[in-house]
């Protein structure tokens, strides 16, 4: 029996090798993986994971995946998505450090929380609909509250401040959305060899989210085959982006931490993914001084590369590729195994100061006013130590920059208050503003969005855009239970469409996905600071008081209401009459007469003056109050002095 | 007025039907006989107002942590001896750096902000203008948006701020803590390097720790143009940016231009101060909350700075007193009294507990009337009342150290100790995820452990101007009455409009209040220099023209209410109702100084009767009330109630200079934006006004 299975199961590997084989004729899927270590000039280490799985048009339509996940076919074939980011990140980018200008930096930095945009294939009155339910089987997917991007609120669909031309792009974020191990589970779940072998297989929890900033983030696009009959296919593009700390035991200020695989993530890696066509390991070095650029043709110059006076690799490179301001060094991890895991380290000797290639200007941004009625929203560009800002236009040298900026409805924007300085000088509109879009926002319905592109001289030192807002208030229903901790704005998106970040590689590069996606224009972006607003909160505990006085309130006005509407005051004076006529009780007589007594008035009827008569109700409702009160004490002292 | 209303309908239906409505609704009844009998009811809510406002300080409880995020001493802390000394380096350094340079520059700044850079700190410098105060009567309640920049720079005089932000590093960057050092940098003493010391330990720890979550703002003010303006500088840099071009910029070497770096909404601040030796041998700290018009901070934020330095760190903490207040022997006696009547409560029933020892009443009285009385004249007690304007709650530590300031083995320790204070606030703040909102804002401390909130504060309040309308209400029945009696017309008798003459009165000379209260702005504008003693004559003289020239005016003048015959009675009637409804008013956006104006307001419109018939009549009786109502008219008067005040605080003043020093008083309240200014000039001085009138009414 037990042989029986086993040949069966030896039937089937043989024959799904035959099925791979015979596909393997035609184009295949394909999966890379690739790690990209750069050291940080602020004494940190940045880790980009990268991992590309491609599947090929057929015909197939996601019934049979070898290595693609499965579930993100079916998710682009059901809402027809052309193109699809999704990023969560955790902490700040650090622009001025770490690099802006880079394409590392430009398509990695990404805003805090969650970040989603999708280019729909559809119609475009289906857009929206295709995007909500995105939303919702991504959110399920990714263990994430996606689905809150879900309400017209929460999404604008820029037209194209965004980069992307299209009218079918929509776009949310969610700022607040905490990020954590959870949303990583399932996105290494997509890869074929999760992280159990391979480079994936470095992602140790505790010191991946123990980092400075990390940015997990999955691009999906679909490739047209142009062939008919056949679908699209489609390439799908994980990366990770770390910052870590390297833990440092000298205690030399100057030189920069000397760092390995092991002591930043505490594993190694002990073999490729199998599945993968390449895995590499890339580490980037910037900022290296120039004499050394010389012959590196030859074999000990190309030694001398990475084992020099300045630093030192514990491994061999495989290959060196020159940039203009930088070096790539190439590791195959083919190599290595259990008995030999390849463990990269860098130990610096010297102490040694590079500057990160900066964007065009930096940006900020801030509130301003205070009080809860009103404020404003100003983004501040500064210019940077950055090289390549030459760019001619009628033989006049501008920077352009694009502003995408969504703004929740709450936050009501005035439009026509923006303002533009530009060297601590008003400008006017026309002056620096190319070209402005603005949808505002609908009351509980719609957020409103800005895109403008400003042009701005070159040898502009700052540019202030002040912009004011009401905040608005909102239902009771409304507020999140968190309403005490303010509502945030959403990053807005600074781009340059005129700069690109690309690195430039001097020799042919092979077939590595990750540099040919570096290799790539892309425009140079950043993301701004989420702006925290506080708004006006009602105290939470306030319904009941509200509750106690408005019940007061109605009890007062429709008993009076009745009173006047019920009463029949002559029969009731008849009534009183008849009483009055009537003789009165022994003890009200008695304390009538005794009133009089202190009073040092002779007895009055009671009917010739209602002064009196209330003088005297009032004293019997003391006398009363003072027996139960002296009730209420006696039983208190007896009963508690047991 | 709903009871003198309903008064009004009963008395109509029984005089004009003259058969006896027995038995009216339960609250009419009560209406009508607490407005029957007002003179004993006005005593004896007055008393008891009096009397609940002494009853405070039995009444406050303790106080306790209630937004459970806060969770203060539950972590342990981080702080090592190597960031002590950290400290005692920079202290040091500043120390030589003063002994080599004398002097001028900005180096002082420079070399702290190398300090600051050094600890990994994103680090500017701030320039600003010593700017005094301008007093606009329109901008009273308008925020501090209006903060515009003047036109005129001089570089003769300008502070530089030094700042340094520590950015959470796993933080988003959306809220921040600031901390505040004032320190002068030309002449700081060796107490204020102190202060220095403690927040430069405390720097360098929290450029190690991981688990910030909001970025940490270091400013160091420079205080040599007061503490506040620095700070009211960089707040207003901070939230309220020109963009425009400053002329300041240009002034220095220092290039200060467009480096103005910020971090998030501002969650909270504490502002540290080292000053003189402490007389005890411990180190105290005391504690500054009120900023301006009485608003405070959220009452957790002092809870915590007082529990972790009372639990862990060992402070002596203290909030102000008023010192005369510890010595008097009436308010030794009233402890005593409540001492006594809480023993034999206890005696009673052990679980009453509202006993105090007469000490502690004594202490708590002495701290709740500093409380009263700085939040009354609604000037903040130090550059935490800058942040308010923003909604930041801020407080103020001030540590007098109790040891020489060149003791270095105890300077160690106290940088240590403050450093791990501070900490343990920053970190408490730090877990906070919503902004303060759980606990009180409204409250007045008698200990820093022990508060009164509103509830109870203003049982006080609530019962000493119960008093005034019911008294109105029964004067106007009164006057109504007397009126009727002496004019038989019956259409003059439509009762409704009978108090509209006395309205125009009131109105015209609340109306006068409200000029005299604008007055001084036109005074400043005056050209010349005139010193305070003048401008107060000038203001004086002005003011008893207008005054003279409203009595004039017929119809408006109390005084022409010959020609018409109101009664008096009716006019005071009105001008108790305008009190108390000034009074309520002013409660609500202050409510110590309505505490305290009603305290001298509600006997002076209460006894207020014409002087001329106790006079005439002799009696013993009449006469004391007349000058019982006399005495507190001039008391009333409030360039004398300053001077008693001044003089029951201790410092003497000569008959000349007290118009300069009142005139320097209220351009002080002024300039702070205070809301005291315009309740004395628009409610007080009418009302004391209209008292007058009623003391020399001719009738």
């Amino acid at each position: 029996m037990a042989r029986l299975v086993r040949s069966w199961i030896l039937l089937l590997i043989l024959q799904s090798f035959l099925v791979s084989i015979a596909f393997g004729s035609k184009e295949v899927e394909e999966f890379s993986e690739a790690l990209l270590l750069k050291p940080l000039p602020d004494r940190k280490v940045l880790a980009h994971f990268h991992f590309e799985n491609r599947a090929p048009p057929s015909n197939s339509h996601g019934r049979h995946h070898h290595l693609f996940p499965k579930a993100i076919s079916q998710l682009v074939q059901k809402f027809r998505v052309k193109e699809m980011e999704l990023s969560f990140t955790q902490g700040r980018w650090n622009h001025e450090h770490w690099g802006g200008f880079d394409p590392l930096s430009s398509m990695n930095a990404k805003p805090v929380g969650v970040e989603l945009w999708a280019v729909f294939d559809v119609p475009l009155s289906q857009v929206d609909t295709s995007w909500k339910n995105l939303t919702h089987a991504l959110s399920g997917l990714f263990c994430a509250s996606i689905n809150f991007l879900e309400s017209s609120t929460s999404y604008a669909a820029p037209t194209w401040g965004f980069g992307t031309n299209s009218d079918k792009l929509r776009y949310g974020s969610l700022p607040r959305e905490a990020v954590c191990t959870e949303n990583l589970t399932p996105w290494l779940k997509l890869l074929p060899c999760r992280d159990k072998d391979g480079i994936s297989a470095l992602m140790n929890r505790p010191s991946v989210y123990r980092g400075f900033y990390h940015s997990q983030r999955l691009h999906l696009s679909t490739v047209e085959s142009g062939q008919e009959g056949l679908g699209s296919g489609i390439v799908l593009e994980q990366t990770l982006t770390v910052v870590l700390q390297p833990d440092t035991t000298s205690v030399e200020r100057n030189t920069q931490p000397s760092w390995s695989l092991n002591s930043l993530f505490g594993r190694k890696v002990v073999g490729r993914c199998v599945l993968a066509k390449s895995s590499n390991v890339y580490l980037q070095l910037e900022g290296l001084s120039g004499h050394e650029l010389k012959n590196v043709d030859s074999e000990i110059e190309a030694h001398k590369l990475w084992k020099n006076a300045d630093f030192e690799l514990s491994l061999k490179p495989d290959r060196v590729l020159r940039e203009i301001s930088s070096f790539l060094f190439i590791f195959d991890i083919e190599k290595s195994s259990d008995s030999e895991p390849f463990d990269l380290g860098l130990t610096w000797k010297r102490p040694s100061k590079w500057l990160c290639q900066l964007a065009p200007l930096h940006a900020s941004r801030f509130l301003m006013g205070s009080g809860n009625e009103r404020g404003a929203i100003a983004i501040l560009l500064k210019e940077t130590e950055s090289q390549e800002k030459l760019n001619l236009t009628n033989g006049r040298c501008t920077i352009k920059v694009n502003i995408f900026q969504i703004f929740p409805w709450y936050v009501k924007v005035y439009y026509h208050t923006l303002q533009i300085f530009v060297d601590q000088q008003k400008k006017t509109d026309s002056e620096v503003l190319k070209k402005i879009n603005v949808s505002p926002s609908t009351d509980k319905v719609s957020s409103g969005m800005m895109e403008m592109m400003l042009e701005l001289p070159c040898e502009v030192k700052s540019a202030a855009i002040s912009i004011e807002y009401d905040k608005g208030f909102l239902h009771i229903d409304e507020y999140p239970p968190d309403a005490n901790q303010g509502f945030d704005i959403p990053s807005a998106l600074i781009s340059f469409p005129d700069h690109h970040a690309s690195l430039d590689f001097k020799e042919e590069l092979g077939n590595s996905p990750l540099l040919s996606k570096f290799k790539e224009k892309s425009s140079v972006r950043s993301y701004t600071e989420v702006l925290l607003v506080p708004l006006t909160t009602p105290d939470f505990s306030m319904p009941y008081n509200v509750i106690t006085i408005t019940c007061t309130i109605f009890a007062l006005y429709f008993g009076s209401l009745l009173n006047v509407i019920r009463r029949r005051i002559g029969e009731e004076e008849r009534f009183l009459k008849s009483q009055a006529g009537k003789k009165k009780g022994g003890l009200k007589q008695l304390l009538s007469r005794f009133i009089a007594k202190i009073r040092g008035r002779p007895i009055e009827e009671s009917s010739s003056s209602s002064e009196l008569q209330s003088s005297v109700l009032s004293s019997k409702l003391i006398f009363k109050i003072i027996l139960v009160a002296g009730a209420a004490a006696a039983w208190q002292y007896f009963s508690t002095d047991k | 007025m709903a009871a003198d209303n309903r008064y009004e309908e009963e008395e109509e239906v029984r005089t004009d039907d003259g058969s006896p409505i027995t038995k009216p609704r339960p609250i009419v009844r009560l209406g009508i006989f607490l407005v029957a009998h007002s003179p004993v009811f006005s005593v004896v809510f007055s008393a008891a107002g009096v009397l609940a406002l002494l009853l405070l300080p039995l009444l406050a409880k303790n106080t306790y942590i209630s937004e459970n995020a806060l969770m203060p001493g539950s972590a342990r802390s981080m702080l090592s001896n190597r960031d002590a000394s950290d400290g005692s380096k920079l202290v040091k350094d500043i120390k030589n750096f003063r002994l080599n340079h004398e002097g001028q520059g900005v180096e002082v700044q420079r070399l702290i902000g190398k300090y600051m850079s050094e600890m990994v700190a994103e680090v500017y410098y701030q320039k600003f203008q010593p700017e005094g105060n301008q007093f606009h009567p329109l901008h009273f309640f308008s925020g501090p948006a209006s903060y515009t920049l003047l036109g005129n720079v001089s570089c003769a005089s300008y502070g530089v701020n030094v700042v340094g932000i520590i950015r959470a590093p796993r933080g988003d960057g959306k809220e921040s803590i600031v901390l505040v050092t004032p320190y002068d940098f030309i002449n700081g003493g060796d107490y204020e390097d102190l202060s220095l010391g403690i927040v430069s330990s405390l720097f360098s720890l929290l450029s190690r720790v991981t688990w910030l979550s909001k970025d940490i703002i270091w400013l160091v003010a420079d205080s040599r143009y007061g503490d506040y303006r620095p700070v009211a500088a960089w707040l207003a840099e901070y939230h309220t940016p020109s963009f425009k071009v400053s002329d300041l910029l240009k002034c220095d070497e220092l290039n200060t231009a467009d480096n103005f770096r910020r971090a998030g909404t501002v969650a909270a601040a504490l502002i540290l101060k080292v000053d003189g030796r402490s007389e005890r041998f411990e180190d105290i700290l005391s504690i500054y909350a009120d900023a301006s018009n009485g608003q405070m901070p959220n009452l957790d934020l002092i809870n915590v700075v007082n529990y972790l330095a009372v639990h862990r760190q060992g402070f002596h903490v203290k909030v102000e007193k008023v010192v005369s207040l510890l010595s008097s022997s009436w308010l030794k006696i009233v402890g005593e009294i409540f001492e006594a009547v809480g023993k034999v409560a206890n005696t009673l029933n052990p679980d009453w507990k509202f006993g105090i020892p007469a000490a502690e009443y004594i202490e708590g009285s002495a701290t709740l009337a500093s409380s009263l009385y700085s939040q009354a004249l609604g000037i903040p007690t130090g550059p935490h009342g800058a942040f308010r304007d923003y909604q930041v709650d801020a407080i103020t530590l001030k540590i007098s150290p109790g040891f020489p300031p060149d003791s270095k083995a105890r300077q160690h320790d106290f940088f240590l100790r403050g450093s791990q204070l501070l900490e343990g606030t920053i970190r408490s703040v730090n877990n906070l995820l919503e902004k303060f909102h759980q606990s009180f804002f409204l409250y007045v401390l008698t200990s820093p452990s022990k508060f009164i909130s509103v509830g109870v504060y203003m049982i006080a309040f609530a019962l000493l101007v119960a008093s005034l309308p019911m008294v109105a209400a029964s004067l106007y029945v009164d006057g109504c009455k007397a009126l009727t009696k002496s004019t038989h017309n019956s259409a003059e008798n439509f009762k409704s409009w009978k108090w509209l003459d006395a309205a125009k009165q009131v109105f015209a000379l609340h109306l006068l209040g409200f000029i005299v209260t604008l007055l001084p702005y036109f005074i400043c504008q005056v050209p010349g220099q005139h010193s305070p003693r003048n401008r107060s004559i000038m203001w004086g003289t002005t003011s008893s023209l207008l005054l003279v020239t409203f009595v004039t005016i017929p119809g408006c003048s109390p005084f022409s209410s010959r020609l018409h015959g109101t009664n008096w009675a009716i006019l005071k009637s009105v001008t108790i109702s305008a009190a108390f409804i000034g009074l309520c008013l002013m409660s609500i956006i202050n409510f110590a100084t309505a505490e305290i104006g009603a305290l001298l307001l509600v006997p002076t419109c209460l006894l207020a009767q014409p002087i001329k018939p106790a006079l005439r009549s002799r009696r013993v009786k009449s006469l004391l009330g007349a000058f019982c109502s006399m005495v507190l008219v001039t008391i009333g008067f409030p360039v004398i109630f300053f001077a008693i005040t001044k003089g029951l605080v201790g410092e003497g003043l000569v008959g000349l200079s007290l118009g300069g020093e009142f005139w320097t008083w209220l351009e002080s309240l002024w300039a702070w934006k205070s809301a005291t200014y315009l309740y004395i000039g628009m409610v007080h001085l009418p009302c004391w006004l209209l008292c007058v009138c009623i003391l020399f009414h001719p009738s």
